[in-house]
């Protein structure tokens, strides 16, 4: 057994939980399940990541992800569920007809994909500054420690690409503007959905 | 076997497809968020694989985080929205906010 | 990856051994991290609980318990255990019986898998990552799911109303913990626990908690949001037996049930053995000339100081841990109200202008020339213990420059120049 088999094995125990939960999400009827579901999806593809050598993007998947968005989500089942163990059924028939579209369109979806020669067409696109080659991709010390490329990616520096390039090519500009975009697009969004979400009296021209 | 870029992006096309079914069938307002949230989570697959075993590289990562953070904030808006809905109609069932079908 | 990091030590060990493949050396030594983890998740836990019977038993003038196996029964946490294994595992009628099973699996796996990430001693970890204590805060905060799907599939009003109230102390508790442990971090410049508690060693002046008023502060509101989230009294709304019956518990029994007291104190002890390792000095004594690094340079030396760092960290920790069973024995407990108000209107607030005040030190250092009591400057000391430094970051660095951990990590060199400082200011 060599670390390459590991990997494949690892990657195969992850792979089939993230699918097949999110298989599951889509067929089971009762709303909590779903969110249960959901989490083990959103888990095993953090999984995934790490596999991937993806540490900080793995971590993070697990806080905000994992921890904050299906924590929320659970939040709003539970103030919205009028009854224990709600559950709003579809027909067996939209059933069918579901998954006979899903498999269809997962067929297309991979057909096309795996119709492209992906190291050709990454060599057309490959950035003049990386002279490492095509497919060796990016390897920070080759162990995933990517936080300190990452952070320096935030702040606007770009060393995994500069320190080797050509000395005539222009400097990377990484992603200061978009990360402060963001962060002020969370703080207006955190604003807007307390004001969306404040506890309001209920209208009295309510039909149902 | 080795496991290569093909696989992955087939696990990502796979929550891809999942998160759109979701989308579609799901009554339940809150279950078509989670559709939303699977498919975002399946292109955020395909983005590491990518800089994994491409030239992708960092850039990747970077995309992988923004689309995570949108995703938290898209879940935000979408929660209080479902709440907001639920105060007005006194239930999630999306087939019925149709007031405005003319 | 991870399995190639949670072992990188000893499965080179396994690898130089003749007939194991390099997989199966893998295999061996996680195997091995895994045992060892399960030991320091059981047996702390055990220890914790008879503490915590003992101790409440003084405080409330009782002896707590004297009999099983011998005079201040030892043995009491065993006997519990063997009792709850027997009891009949129940699920209510009215419960989602599939979530209700996994419920305290879950939880109990969240806190589990923060051991992972935390050191014992200098090397002493079972993966070594520069995301560790975010990956730490990160599975502390799957822990709230179990709880919220445990609340929700008993069926019962008691249970749900506890997990509600758990699950919005965690989240927003969560908060404030964050901001928190970032406060040591920005001082230390590093997310990885190891090097963190490395360029702590020598005296104890260059404990983090000691490195500035706002992490000695930040230690203190760290330590109060880790008790929150740990759901310890004051703050155990959701157990609070006067008011829920047992909150979230209600309606398990047996071992399941007990999974639940294992998780809380294990995530006890892990709360505490970072507090210890951001703020105390990890697995350093914090006399200079008692540091067991002076021992020597060999192989049984280090490995022998190790030993002593992992005996000093952990009763810190477990210092740590008593003192969150004091609290819990002396104070009150909080109404929800209260608890939400400490959270959103004291602590996040007071955490945040910590962060910005810790930010900010280094300037103020500059500007106001304040003495640096004998301790070199932060980057300095992270560079020497650093083993993940910027340089090493990739691969080989502007100028191919990485220093090696433990090169002039020398105990008495703070001192010396605390000295030679205060003879110059004498003059």
């Amino acid at each position: 057994m060599s670390a390459e088999q590991i990997h494949s094995g690892l990657f195969a125990l992850f792979a089939i939980i993230a699918c097949g939960a999110a298989i599951a999400v889509v067929m089971s009827q009762n709303i909590v399940r779903m969110a249960f579901w959901l989490v083990m999806s959103l888990g095993a593809t953090a999984g995934l990541f790490f596999l991937l050598d993806a540490d900080f993007v793995g971590a993070t998947q697990l806080l905000v992800y994992v921890g904050g968005t299906v924590v929320l989500l659970i939040f709003g089942v539970m103030l919205t569920a009028s009854g224990p163990y709600i559950r709003i059924r579809m027909s067996p028939a939209e059933g069918v007809l579901a998954g006979g579209i899903g498999i269809l369109f997962l067929a297309m979806v991979y057909s096309t994909v795996g119709a492209v020669n992906w190291e050709n067409v990454s060599s057309a696109a490959s950035p003049s500054g990386l002279g490492a080659g095509v497919s060796e991709g990016f390897n920070a010390s080759s162990q995933g420690n990517t936080t300190r490329p990452l952070g320096l990616a935030f702040i606007g520096l770009r060393p995994d690409r500069d320190l080797g390039a050509d000395i005539h090519s222009p400097l990377s500009t990484g992603y200061l503007l978009p990360f402060e975009i963001v962060s002020v697009h969370l703080l207006v969004v955190l604003i807007g959905a307390a004001y969306l979400a404040r506890a309001k009296r209920r209208s009295d021209t309510v039909e149902e | 076997m080795e496991v290569g870029l093909n696989h992955y992006l087939f696990v990502g096309a796979v929550m891809f497809v999942t998160g759109v079914i979701c989308m579609a069938s799901k009554r339940n307002g809150i279950g078509v968020l989670m559709g939303v949230e699977l498919v975002l989570n399946g292109a955020n697959v395909n983005f590491v694989a990518f800089a994994r075993y491409t030239a992708l590289g960092l850039d990747g990562h970077v995309i992988a985080m923004f689309v995570i953070v949108l995703a938290a904030a898209e879940a935000a808006v979408a929660l209080a929205i479902a709440l907001n809905f639920y105060n007005n109609h006194l239930t999630i069932d999306v087939d019925r906010g149709d007031e405005l079908r003319g | 990856m991870a399995v190639t990091l949670a072992a990188s030590n000893l499965a080179e060990y396994f690898e130089s051994i003749d007939g194991i493949s390099s997989g199966w050396a893998l295999v061996l030594a996680a195997i091995v991290h895994v045992a060892l983890l399960g030991a320091f998740f059981g047996l702390p836990a055990g220890i914790f609980i008879w503490t915590e019977r003992k101790v409440s038993g003084r405080i409330q003038d009782r002896l707590g318990p004297t009999r099983t196996g011998g005079r201040f029964g030892w043995l009491q946490s065993l006997a519990d255990g063997v009792k709850l294994i027997q009891k009949e595992d129940l699920a209510p009628q009215a419960s989602d019986q599939m979530l209700f099973r996994l419920a305290p699996y879950i939880v109990v796996i969240a806190s589990f898998m923060a051991f992972i990430m935390l050191p014992f001693a200098d090397g002493w970890v079972a993966v070594s990552l520069d995301v560790g204590l975010f990956l730490i805060l990160a599975i502390l905060s799957l822990e709230v799911l179990g709880v919220i799907l445990a609340g929700y599939s008993s069926g019962s009003k008691w249970a749900l109303f506890g997990s509600m109230r758990e699950a919005a102390q965690m989240v927003s508790y969560e908060i404030p913990m964050a901001i928190c442990v970032l406060i040591p971090v920005v001082a230390a410049g590093s997310l990885n626990l190891g090097d963190i508690a490395q360029m702590q060693s020598g005296g104890i002046q260059n404990w983090l908690i000691f490195n500035d008023p706002f992490t000695f502060v930040g230690f203190f509101a760290y330590f109060t949001c880790a008790t929150a989230s740990c759901k310890r009294a004051p703050f155990d709304l959701a157990e609070a037996e006067s008011e829920l019956v047992a909150g979230f518990l209600t309606e398990y029994s047996g071992m399941r049930w007990s999974f639940f007291f294992l998780a809380e104190y294990a995530s006890m002890f892990i709360v505490c053995g970072v507090a210890a390792i951001l703020f105390l000095g990890g697995w350093h004594i914090g006399i200079p000339g008692l540091d067991p690094l002076n021992l020597g340079s060999s192989s049984a030396a280090m490995y022998f100081a190790n030993l002593i760092g992992m005996v000093v960290f952990i009763a810190k920790a477990s210092l740590l841990v008593f003192v969150q069973i004091w609290v819990r024995w002396t104070l009150p407990r909080l109404r929800i109200d209260q608890v939400m108000t400490t959270c959103l209107k004291y602590l996040v607030p007071i955490s945040c202008f910590l962060f910005l005040g810790a930010i900010c030190w280094p300037l103020m250092v500059s500007i106001l020339d304040l003495p640096s009591l004998g301790r070199k400057p932060i980057a300095e000391r992270l560079h020497e213990s650093s083993v993940t430094s910027l340089d090493s970051a990739f691969e080989a660095g502007p100028d191919g420059r990485v220093v090696p951990p433990h090169e002039n990590v020398n105990a008495s060199d703070p001192i010396i120049a605390a000295n030679q400082d205060r003879e110059a200011i004498n003059r």
